[in-house]
């Protein structure tokens, strides 16, 4: 079943340049064409994951380390999963939220290609090709940013633009110091050659892919973008950079190079474990003080995605267990969260928090799935943040780490205090009297937020130990296999 | 040596990237930056007197000796998909800072800063 794995690439790919060709009154045919292909995805990635079809092609029939190789283990596969349920939520969703917009079948030809690149990223074998895909995703993720063209937008955009390009550009020299020290491109070839002998070039070319990988997972030194970008965008599009733009090209990324590809370092577990920390700290700070609905979501999603670097980062099999299932779980509440800010939008075209309130008598739907998201966020149970949360603490205190321990149980509580907010002015209180005629969104919309809501409940299922052996358990399993990635270089 | 002043332009470019407030000047400080890179992956491939990788059918028999004075072409081949990419992404900054330029009329980012950090 190998032949399959180019095709997570190629089917988005083609969808985007398909799309691209559709007029601009034909509306409808970019729609059920965009969803198609999300569809597609989803059904593949979901054979994939549970008959664990896991293996490498080489593309050409080139046998590495000459060739192009895309691997598809049990980390790219949890991946490829989440993208997908996310991307078929967010084009589900964007059917009727894009209709404000004009010429949808442009929309849909970047988000698929974004889709594409994201896709490319988590399968690819080399770095080259890792950051040719990267770059793919990057771009048609700039331009979907300034999608509207209004003075915010263009602002967060060049801003976007700024530091993304200047971590590409980072991991760009590291391919390069990779390669003159090594010789090679291939990832496992230069985990095999470079075992137990990193010089100080090899460090250097480390340093500098962190950083990258950092600045696109939004990080905190590296973070400033992400509050301008993320609220800037329509609202599908939010979903999906904070749902699952940022773990596929920065954190999967990451961590694939940190635990896989070089040999794992004293040194560079506690980068990211201090690296963590301060991103779930400041975020959540960040985050408590704002009153723009989706700036306060995006301070959130640093935070969160903080969670997932400081549970892997503790090395441990619990901690990279809970790391890798707050990063699904977060792909769900988070997007959720953000579709429901943009159901607000959509209908009151405002995102300030105290110009809503009582929202929750004529928007109930919106309202009770955000109220679900808003707890499974804050880690209540029985909601599926509550047990991913609880692994991570649990794994820090059993990896001794008691200080990251106490700091995740005070984000945690300051997490919920921040979303008491959001539904206190958001939903609760009296109604607004300008909301009086306000409905609740069409049903497409509707679809997407309750299909969202229940995975944020079903989820919780992923802690039982059947469930966890088919989704989470590869993929914890390929990560702690270290340099044994390697393997992958002869098709094993 | 030579290395060491690709490092130098990089870091050039990366300067005006961080300090400059004019929209261009920063389009420029990455055009620098890419460049910087690009040279240094072909340097890594380059070899003093070397030939171009190409296989003629006068030289195809003597693999080895080809190996040994040809240029790596590996290198080559990146610089190119790089080099497509930048030009990809420099277009897309001019386009977003004449729209910019539309609104605002002026390229200065201290005149234009509406979003807090």
């Amino acid at each position: 079943m190998n032949w399959l794995i180019p095709y997570f690439v190629i089917v988005p790919l083609a969808g985007a340049f398909v799309v691209a060709l559709i007029p601009r009154r034909r509306g409808w045919l970019a729609d059920i064409l965009a969803n198609v292909c999300s569809v597609a995805l989803l059904v593949a990635a979901l054979v994939v994951c549970v008959r664990r079809l896991h293996g490498v092609c080489f593309v050409g029939g080139w046998a590495p380390p000459v060739g192009i190789s895309m691997v598809l283990d049990g980390l790219a596969a949890l991946m490829l999963l989440t993208i997908a349920v996310i991307t078929l939520v967010s084009s589900i969703y964007a059917v009727q939220y894009m209709e404000q917009f004009t010429w949808k079948a442009k929309f849909y030809s970047l988000f698929l290609l974004m889709v594409a690149g994201m896709n490319g990223v988590v399968l690819a074998g080399d770095f080259f090709n890792l950051f040719v895909f990267l770059e793919i995703a990057s771009i048609s993720s700039y331009a979907l940013v300034g999608y509207g063209c209004r003075h915010e937008e263009l602002e967060a955009t060049f801003k976007y633009l700024t530091l993304g390009n200047l971590g590409a550009l980072f991991v760009l020299l590291g391919v390069a110091f990779i390669y003159g020290v090594s010789g090679t491109l291939n990832m496992a070839d230069f985990s095999v050659r470079s075992a137990g002998t990193l010089n100080t070039a090899g460090l250097v070319a480390l340093a500098l892919l962190m950083i990258g990988f950092g600045l696109k997972a939004a990080l905190v030194p590296m973070h400033a973008w992400l509050p301008d970008a993320h609220p800037a965008a329509p609202t599908p599009i939010s979903a999906m950079l904070s749902g699952v733009f940022i773990k596929a090209t920065g954190v999967y990324a990451l961590l694939r190079v940190t635990n896989n590809v070089f040999p794992p370092m004293h040194v560079t577990q506690e980068v990211l474990l201090a690296l963590g920390g301060a991103s779930m700290v400041i975020g959540v700070f960040m985050a408590i003080g704002q009153w723009d609905l989706k700036r306060l979501l995006a301070y959130h999603s640093i935070s969160q995605i903080g969670y997932v670097i400081l549970g892997v980062a503790l090395g441990t099999p619990l901690g990279i267990l809970g790391g890798l299932f707050h990063l699904v779980n977060h792909a769900a509440f988070k997007s959720l969260l953000f579709l429901g800010a943009g159901a607000i939008e959509y209908r009151t075209g405002t995102r300030q928090l105290r110009e809503m309130g009582g929202l929750r008598e004529r928007m109930p739907v919106t309202a009770a799935t955000t109220l679900i998201a808003s707890l499974a966020i804050s880690g209540v149970p029985p909601f599926n943040g509550f047990f991913s949360k609880l692994l991570i603490i649990w794994a820090a205190v059993e990896a001794g780490r008691h200080g990251y321990a106490v700091v995740a149980v005070i984000v945690s509580v300051m997490t919920i205090a921040s979303f008491m907010k959001v539904q206190k002015y958001a939903f609760f209180g009296p109604l607004n009297p300008r909301w009086r005629d306000v409905r609740e969104v069409p049903g497409l919309m509707r679809l997407a937020l309750v299909f969202l809501a229940l995975l944020c409940l079903l989820m919780s299922a992923l802690v039982l130990p059947s469930v966890r052996a088919v989704i989470l358990v590869p993929a914890v399993d390929a990560l702690r296999a270290g340099t044994a990635y390697a393997g992958y270089l002869h098709g094993e | 040596m030579p290395y060491a002043l690709c490092l130098v332009l990089f870091v050039i470019g990366l300067y005006a990237v961080a300090t400059k407030r004019n929209l261009i000047k920063i389009v420029i400080g990455f055009i620098i930056m890419e460049n910087a890179v690009n040279l240094l992956l072909i340097m890594l491939g380059y070899r003093l007197g070397g030939r171009a990788p190409i296989l003629w059918q006068s030289t195809a028999g003597d693999a080895a000796e080809f190996a040994r004075v040809a240029v790596d072409p590996l290198p080559q081949a990146l610089v190119l998909t790089s080099i497509v990419i930048s030009l990809g992404v420099t277009a897309l900054m001019v386009a977003i800072c004449l729209r910019v330029y539309e609104r605002y009329g002026t390229f200065d980012i201290s005149e234009i800063r509406r979003l807090r950090g």
